[in-house]
């Protein structure tokens, strides 16, 4: 009987243990290498310093830069995850009571997951560009008479950003207002509620937990990204992971890139903390399947 | 068959006419970088038959150039695989190299006396044998000597093209009086604010700042006047781009009006028909471009390669297709007709015309300049 217990015990272990092996070698092992080189330092030809040194994590949380582009780039996270929020929810509740389109209508979302995110990203150029479908649209409908400036600013960081991640809060939101009981609303009406009031006393209350999970999906992605402020920012609208990439790339400093890149992970892990202890991290979980 | 005989023999057949002139050069592109190229493993595999080969260039019409001219071909004849990498810039490059194995990166075809320098300095410098090089002896004498005073005499790179960054404006909006006259100082005319653009890299963003501001770039003295330079070149500028691909789109798409440019890139633009003007300011931006052999690599096959790629129809070839002018001395080499028309052609061979960036200048400034850059860039 022992001998059963125990290997019911192991059983779990043994069925996980390539995903353990894999995340161990894959994920901590590097993240390991990554604090051990914020303790280096680089040399004037490039080279590295090998030994505990704290002058990265002393530049990387006193200096002002890096604190303002963080603060920025917090802000284009926050900006994106609540226009995230308020697209995603109207479209995922209209899939939700899509009753037999609903299959239709979660193919066609999850179309984009066919494309390069970079290609995605790169369409903006196409369409919002001098010579781009919008402005020749407007050219040729007499609206303007010179193309107009789109591109290249905040808010086509943003419009990026939302393109990528809407789908992400529009699933999550989905998966929670299909986990909720019909008849509850039902209830609400039949209580004397108006449709609006049993949305907003019934249906928005339950469904906050997978616009939380949405949300803190859209910030975490897009407070780390790096392609979308590149392709479609202008010169000032660099955001935190460029500036790792610059340091690592461009300035072959990656004792600091990588202080300031544990920087980020301390940041968003803060707020990963916090979202599991308000709603737990099983929301997360439903969203992706 | 020893390496000399089979590109003898080549070279022979392309010379009877017996075979054309794209399948030529892949042939002999492919089969050389065959020789560069190691795995982690390459000290073992390079005693069998070489099944994958790598290059490392800049992409677009560059790699374009080797890929058409060269690859295709080659992987047709051969069934050698050729991977033909590409970096947005050496210090991108040199990354890559930093985090691999000795020897798993074998030919790259970098810009700059300065990124020799960088890499020399970070000791990836391998020695050429220059015996085994005979045709280097064709090679304008002012690109092989920058680069031997470097390395202590010895060479690790052979030098390929060489081209310039000036000025490139959009003809329809910007007159070529206009863009002679004011040279670099177009890129902060406030005329043609939000039409402005600018490569992301702090070395060409000083070198313009110095023009500015009317300094040496070999010798600036008043950096707060370039730093203040860059910030006004910042707020008018619409984008820094940070690709030769990029720079030719935003110009093509009349997205900006005026940047600097490199010569072969904007000499695409124009063989395509948009009206793309370029100008090479006084001191503007002079560089060439080496086949550099990282320490580890298989040294003899590397010269072989390096001394067929100097071959003249091998160079000019391939200069035409990436249409920057060969190392080659037009005082000793017929270079045809095509390449005394490319921009930075200098038909005098002693390239007196072009300034180039001195490395141990640049290079004992770059931690702090390029970080000083790197914060401007951003708002500061």
């Amino acid at each position: 009987m022992a001998t059963v217990e125990a290997r019911e015990r192991r059983q779990p272990w043994i069925l996980l243990s390539p995903a353990l092996a894999a995340v161990t070698l894959l994920l901590f092992v590097p993240l390991l290498f990554i604090v051990v080189y914020s303790f280096w330092l680089r040399t004037a030809t490039g080279a590295d310093v090998v030994g505990f040194h704290l002058d990265n994590w002393q530049e990387a949380l006193t200096d002002p830069f890096y604190r303002d582009i963080l603060l920025f780039t917090l802000k284009i996270a926050a900006i994106t995850t609540i226009v995230c929020g308020l697209m995603g929810y109207p479209a995922a509740y209209f899939i939700a009571r899509a009753g037999g389109n609903r299959a239709l209508l979660l193919l066609l979302l999850m179309l984009p997951f066919w494309i390069s995110y970079i290609i995605r990203t790169m369409s903006w150029i196409n369409i919002l560009g001098v010579s781009g479908a919008l402005n020749s649209m407007l050219l040729w409908l007499g609206i303007v008479d010179e193309p107009l400036q789109l591109l290249y600013n905040q808010t086509t960081v943003v419009l990026g950003l939302v393109h990528f991640l809407l789908p992400f809060m529009i699933l999550n939101v989905y998966v929670s207002l299909e986990g909720i009981d019909r008849t509850l609303e039902q209830a609400a009406n039949s209580l004397g509620a108006t449709r609006w009031q049993s949305f907003l006393e019934v249906t928005l209350p339950l469904s906050l937990p997978g616009l939380a999970a949405g949300g803190l999906l859209c910030f975490v992605l897009s407070a780390g990204t790096y392609i979308t402020p590149l392709v479609l920012g202008g010169p000032t609208d660099a955001m935190f992971a460029n500036l790792v990439f610059e340091a690592i790339i461009t300035q072959l400093n990656w004792p600091l890139g990588s202080a300031l890149s544990l920087m980020l992970l301390a940041v968003l892990g803060v707020l990963v903390a916090i979202y599991n202890h308000f709603v737990g991290m099983s929301q997360l979980a439903k969203g992706f399947g | 068959m020893d390496d000399t005989k089979r590109y003898e023999r080549l070279l022979d057949r392309y010379r009877n006419g017996d075979i054309d002139r794209r399948s030529f050069l892949g042939l002999i592109g492919a089969a050389g970088l065959a020789y560069g190229v190691v795995s982690p493993m390459g000290r073992y595999a390079r005693a069998q038959d070489v099944s994958q080969v790598r290059f490392d260039g800049w992409g677009g019409v560059v790699s374009q150039a080797f890929r058409e001219l060269a690859f295709n071909p080659y992987e047709a004849k051969t069934g050698i695989k050729v991977v033909d990498g590409t970096f947005g810039g050496a210090d991108e490059y040199l990354s890559r190299v930093k985090a691999s194995q000795p020897g798993e990166f074998n030919i790259a075809h970098l810009s700059g006396v300065f990124d020799y320098a960088r890499y020399a300095d970070l000791g990836l410098a391998s020695e050429l044998n220059e015996d085994n090089i005979p045709n280097l002896d064709l090679v304008i004498p002012k690109l092989v000597e920058v680069l031997r005073n470097y390395t202590n005499g010895s060479l690790s790179a052979v030098p390929y093209d060489y081209g310039t960054t000036g000025i490139a404006y959009n003809k329809d909006q910007i007159s070529e009086e206009e863009a002679k006259e004011k040279g670099a100082s177009l890129l902060i005319d406030e005329a043609y604010k939000g039409k402005i653009g600018g490569w992301s890299d702090w070395r060409t963003r000083i070198w313009m700042a110095a023009l500015q501001t009317g300094q040496d770039p070999n010798d600036i003295q008043d950096m707060d006047a370039v730093w203040d330079a860059i910030r006004t070149h910042r707020d008018l500028a619409l984008k820094y781009w940070t690709s030769g691909a990029e720079l030719m789109s935003l110009l093509a798409e009349g997205e900006i009006y005026t940047t600097e440019g490199w010569s072969g890139r904007i000499y695409a633009l124009q063989d395509q028909g948009h009206p793309i003007g370029y100008v090479d300011p006084e001191n503007g931006y002079g560089w060439q471009e080496c086949l550099f052999v990282p320490k580890g690599s298989p040294m003899e096959a590397c010269e072989e390669l390096l001394n067929f790629m100097l071959e003249p129809e091998v160079a000019i070839a391939v200069a035409e297709g990436q249409s920057y002018p060969p190392s080659l001395d037009p005082q000793k080499v017929d270079l045809g007709e095509k390449i005394p028309n490319l921009p930075a052609f200098d038909p005098t061979g002693t390239l007196d015309g072009l300034t180039f960036a001195n490395p141990a200048y640049w290079n004992g400034n770059e931690q702090e300049w390029s970080k000083t850059f790197g914060r401007i860039q951003k708002g500061y």
